[in-house]
């Protein structure tokens, strides 16, 4: 699978409180998230994403809450993909489980600006930085992990092997 | 090599038997734990996948403990979803209305988790009971529907870090001082996928409240769980509470740790987090004039019993500053009868302050207490992000429930030597 898009960009230790803000959390419609998405951290970024559009942050992005409403607003907003330098746990963990697809990638906000235009290669984690023409190698991601991913997350999964 | 407690505890719960740091396994799990807010989307996914099984009901826990007593209708859907689940699964471990307080307070005090257990919670907090010796981690909803159809998780093994704590504790210093240290030490995410090896003399002289709280916040360096070597103090807060077996694990003397960090407690005076990060620590002799609008005691953090007498014996006989909001919740419905019984609610609301029933409420920005735009609170609680109790534009402060208690009375963070003499 490829994603394109814009880049949008964020800083270190974004938080579940900025990803979707508590005050939210009396919902899991995932169309009522997405209007929330990213607001404590940037109020204009859900009017101004299209489609396709990619997540770039700092380190520890996901940081706080066990809160699956944020990978979930996320995906619901229409961002394809998130590139970080690092993520929190169980953000991370919780991105697998329910199909939101993220890479680590070292130095990502010194890689990509705001706006550049970016290509994404699933499979490969290859990522092409088409506005600077380069391209970057994210972290390989686990063989269990990308055994999730294949078989359309955690509880598909378990369909399908019986068993974690 | 020798293992640590942590490895020790997956290697009770997995079939897996030669497994290294790095390594996804499968475990079997002693509870699962979900709230109002995560267990919704759990259910909600385990019935749309078509299952219809519960693995093992007696190892299913579900609190109504965030928005509860339910603050408007769509909190009042999501527990009715969670209670008709429960029934029709025969899942009795359902606490709500007057059986409910904050979870990771709550299972603690009413023996629901013994050392040696391995619990996973969709909450991240439930790396509190590393406390008790037991490996008790933070996951998502999916991951909890997961544990309802298998009763099993994954697991990637963890490395350890160790913090060792030496010397006297300054006064009104307590065990939130001694992890906001250490947090303010290594940073938010200075403990990224590992887990924090709490011990030293100084942890060894704290009670079990104490250091639920430390283990409590180990989440806020990023790590996967926190754990406390299980001695007398916890087992025999465990054998008061609870008539499970449990088994005591202590990591071998030649385990592996990526680090090791020693502390000076007599160097430690209590600490305050400033905005936005649990990481930006001052010592309170270096926090300066700041004005308060609202101070909030409770939480899982410091919303237990230990933390409301101490909030008391400072706030005894004094008036809450004019114009400003004390805030205290009793973190669970045992916290709640104990104050009482102990005339401490009194002295609450003698000097002003207004008690609300157990509840997250505050903490999250929830309800009973949310932050208007500008505004400062000083919280008992473990999270100071932009807008966690109200309003983007508002600030938390965090610290322990003395230094609240002092601060409720003179209107700006104070120390309690200026109330107390
Ligand atoms: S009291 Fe706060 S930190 Fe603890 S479980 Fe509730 S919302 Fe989470």
């Amino acid at each position: 699978m490829k994603f394109k898009g814009s880049a949008f960009t964020f800083g270190d230790d974004i938080d579940t409180d900025a990803i979707i803000p508590a005050r939210y959390l009396n919902t899991w419609e995932p169309s009522e998230l997405a209007k929330h998405c990213m607001e404590d951290a940037d109020p204009t970024f859900i009017s101004r994403i299209s489609p396709g559009d990619i997540i770039v942050a700092g380190k520890n992005f996901g940081c706080g809450s066990s809160r699956e409403h944020a990978p979930i607003a996320i995906k619901a907003s229409g961002i394809s993909c998130v590139i970080a330098s690092s993520f929190a746990r169980i953000f991370y963990r919780n991105s697998f489980n329910m199909g939101l697809t993220i890479f680590e990638l070292d130095e990502a906000l010194k890689k990509i600006d705001e706006g550049d235009t970016l290509e994404v290669d699933a499979s490969s984690g290859k990522i092409r930085n088409i506005t600077r023409g380069e391209v970057y190698s994210s972290r390989p991601i686990p063989d269990f992990m990308q055994e999730l991913v294949k078989d359309g997350g955690l509880l598909e999964h378990i369909k399908k092997r019986g068993s974690i | 090599m020798g293992r640590t407690i942590a490895e020790k505890i997956l290697a009770a719960h997995t079939e897996m038997e030669d497994f290294k740091e790095g390594d996804i396994i499968k475990v079997d799990i002693d509870l699962a734990l979900a709230n109002d807010i995560t267990a919704p989307i759990a259910i909600q996914a385990f019935r749309s996948k078509g299952f219809d099984k519960v693995q093992d009901p007696s190892r299913v826990v579900f609190v109504l403990d965030h928005f509860t007593p339910n603050k408007d209708i769509e909190s009042a859907q999501q527990c009715k979803l969670v209670r008709e689940f429960a029934r029709e699964y025969g899942i009795e471990g359902l606490f709500e209305g007057g059986e409910a307080g904050i979870e990771h307070a709550l299972l603690p005090e009413i023996g629901l988790v013994v050392p040696g257990d391995l619990v996973i919670g969709a909450d991240s907090h439930t790396c509190t009971y590393g406390a008790l010796g037991a490996f008790s981690t933070g996951v998502g909803s999916t991951d909890f529907a997961a544990a309802l159809v298998t009763a099993q998780a994954w697991l990637r093994v963890p490395e350890s870090m160790k913090f060792i704590f030496k010397g006297e504790l300054q006064e009104w210093v307590g065990g939130k001082d001694l992890i906001l240290y250490l947090i303010g030490d290594i940073g938010v995410d200075g403990a990224l996928y590992k887990v924090l090896e709490i011990e030293g003399p100084a942890i060894s002289s704290l009670d079990m409240s104490n250091r639920l709280t430390m283990t409590n916040m180990a989440i806020e360096a990023g790590a996967k769980t926190g754990i406390i070597a299980p001695d007398d103090v916890s087992e025999f807060y465990v054998t008061q509470r609870s008539s499970r077996s449990y088994k005591l694990f202590r990591s071998d003397p030649d385990a592996h740790y990526v680090s090791i960090r020693e502390y000076d407690c007599s160097n430690i005076e209590p600490q305050v987090a400033f905005p936005h990060l649990p990481e930006n620590t001052r010592g309170i002799s270096e926090v300066g004039d700041i004005l308060l609008d609202q101070v909030f005691i409770g939480s899982c953090t410091n919303g237990r019993i230990e933390d409301l007498r101490l909030a008391a014996h400072i706030m005894k006989g004094q008036k809450v500053s004019k114009g400003l909001r004390c805030i205290i919740i009793p973190a669970t419905p045992g916290v709640y009868m104990e104050a009482m019984r102990e005339g401490l609610l009194e002295i609450f609301i003698e000097a002003g302050a207004v008690i609300g029933p157990p509840t997250c409420g505050p903490c999250l920005g929830g309800h009973m207490g949310i932050l208007a735009d500008g505004e400062k609170a000083l919280s008992t609680t473990n999270r100071n992000f932009v807008g966690r109790m109200g309003h983007p534009g508002s600030e938390v402060y965090l610290a322990n429930p003395a230094v609240a208690a002092a601060s409720a009375i003179t209107g700006r963070i104070s120390s309690p030597e200026e109330v107390v003499s």
